[in-house]
């Protein structure tokens, strides 16, 4: 990081004004949709492990034929090592829950009703082994993870948790390129000052230099600007979702997940500083 | 024959205290040396002489003759399209382009243009080569005071080129050349813009550099400024040919040579 130190004299060859131009705008609105974009991105994991930790040690007994082998069921769930909870769903939840789905007629008496029962097992227990102990005592009957049903959920949440980080690296991309054609930009505005700098005897580093440390103060500048707007709106709606976040039983944002997002301004100015020295360098060496 | 690039340039140890060492040396040395721009027919063709360490020459020819593109490869800012090209004993032609600064800070150039950075002052102009050689500003302020005080500008170091007449211009570009005491000076018409008295002031610098052992290549079209040098010697130029009319050049280091303007 030494190039980042240059003296006031070599500062005063290239005017600040000459590489600023756009930059510190541009590095500042990609931060920004960065850092919502990450948010985000930690919200979906974070509800995601609210809903798998919900679920995990967490089973039913689903019995096809009615609740006649209900009781068998649940004595044998209760018998079964590791399990610390069985309850049945009463008939009357089950019912309302029919009468969602099939209208008046899912609440008539003659209608065929399973037997649900919510089972909690131990972390360490062994579920396959409880599920043929249920399905030996009952035959017919079903020991399903909560978790097998909440997997087409889960599985969009993963997906859109890949999307938005992603996209983060797509954004990082763009923002490299903007960089690289800014300090391409600088050297083309800046010709005459670096063929003298190189006839002197200046070395292509020594002329890199000069533009990097620029380049990575607007990065910087612009990505702190960026970051700040954008912690500015997630906290305000973080304040708005503050009773659902309750409810959830967990934040969606963690003091560890908005330093990760704090880190991303900086993140931004170091990849913009190393991209621009190794541009800037490859462009003074097509030069002679 | 010519020594093949070595990795890395050689700095002289003294200057003054080892003249008559350096006066048998070769420091230049063009082997069938052609330029092309491009695709365009070529500007320099079949170049082929010595210059000697501590040797005062003045290069000349009609418009066009390609003076310029011979201080371009002198001072490398240009590579031969064919041929071989020694400076310092190594040869250059296809030297690597990070070995090149190392050498081109030992060449101090006048450009005709002057070429001084704009929005920087007479002394920061002139303290470039040190900086960039890596000298410290305690180092600095001194050598670029005096040189400044020497070419007449001490009290104009903090003005900026674009308010600097032609002459002081050509001042300041002349001091930025010698400031790191190069062991070639090339100068492209360094008397153009100034008057004679100034003139006169520049070809002192030049030749007391000279007696400290420093090569000077001078191109110019003045012929009272050859005649105001005894000792040089005369490089021609003429369509893109050397053409020598003392006949000194081709000579190996060591051969006699005439001096021009007595």
């Amino acid at each position: 990081m030494s190039f980042l130190v240059i003296s006031e004299p070599e500062r005063r060859l290239i005017p600040s004004s000459g590489v600023r131009g756009p930059v510190p705008l541009l590095i500042a609105i990609m931060t920004f949709v960065m850092v919502v974009v990450a948010a985000t991105g930690l919200a979906l994991v974070n509800s995601a492990a609210v809903v798998k930790s919900g679920v995990e040690h967490r089973y039913s007994i689903q019995i096809a034929d009615g609740s006649a082998k209900a009781p068998a069921a649940m004595a044998a769930a209760r018998s079964a090592p590791g399990v610390i909870r069985a309850n049945q769903v009463p008939p009357d939840d089950l019912r309302r829950t029919l009468e969602r789905w099939l209208g008046p007629s899912g609440a008539e008496a003659d209608l065929p009703l399973p037997a649900i029962i919510d089972v909690d097992v131990a972390p360490a227990a062994d579920p396959n082994r409880i599920g043929q102990i249920i399905e030996r005592a009952v035959p017919g009957a079903r020991f399903v993870a909560h978790r097998a049903s909440l997997a087409p959920l889960l599985q969009a949440l993963t997906g859109l948790t890949l999307l938005a980080f992603g996209l983060v690296m797509l954004i990082a991309m763009a923002s490299a390129a903007a960089t690289i054609l800014a300090a391409r930009g600088a050297l083309d505005n800046h010709r005459a000052t670096i063929e003298v700098m190189h006839g002197i005897g200046a070395t292509d580093r020594q002329v890199a230099r000069l533009f990097v440390r620029q380049i990575a103060i607007d990065a910087l500048l612009g990505g702190l600007a960026g970051a700040a707007v954008a912690g500015l709106i997630i906290a305000l709606i973080l304040g708005g979702a503050s009773t659902a976040t309750v409810l959830a039983g967990a934040p969606p944002i963690g003091w560890k997940d908005a330093l990760l997002l704090a880190l991303l301004p900086l993140a931004v100015a170091l990849l913009a500083t190393v991209v621009a020295r190794a541009a800037l360098l490859r462009a003074l060496r097509e030069r002679l | 024959m010519l020594v093949p690039w070595q990795g890395g340039a050689r700095r002289a140890t003294s200057v003054s205290g080892q003249r008559e060492r350096r006066l048998a040396n070769t420091i230049v040395e063009f082997d069938r040396v052609g330029l092309r721009y491009g695709t365009g027919a070529e500007v320099l063709r079949d170049l082929d002489f010595r210059l000697r360490e501590g040797t005062f020459y003045f290069l000349t020819g009609p418009s066009g003759a390609g003076k310029t593109s011979l201080l371009k490869l002198l001072y490398l800012a240009q590579r031969p399209t064919r041929g071989r090209m020694s400076l310092f004993g190594d040869e250059l032609a296809d030297a690597p382009r990070d070995a090149l600064p190392a050498y081109r800070r030992r060449i101090g150039v006048v450009f005709q243009d002057f070429r001084l950075i704009r929005h920087l002052s007479a002394f920061d102009n002139v303290a470039l080569p040190l900086r960039i050689a890596g000298h410290d500003e305690q180092q600095v302020e001194g050598p670029v005071r005096e040189m400044l005080a020497w070419v007449g500008l001490a009290d104009r170091a903090s003005a900026r080129p674009p308010t600097l007449s032609g002459g002081e211009q050509q001042r300041v570009a002349i001091a930025r050349a010698v400031i790191a005491r190069p062991e070639i000076i090339i100068a492209d018409e360094p008397t153009g813009n100034v008057d004679a008295a100034m003139a006169e002031r520049i070809l002192h610098l030049l030749t007391a550099m000279n007696r400290l052992g420093t090569t000077v290549i001078v191109a110019t079209h003045d012929l009272g400024l050859i005649a105001a040098t005894p000792g040089a010697q005369l490089i021609r130029l003429e369509n893109g040919l050397l053409v020598d009319p003392t006949g000194a050049l081709k000579h190996p280091p060591g051969a006699p040579t005439r001096e021009l303007g007595r």
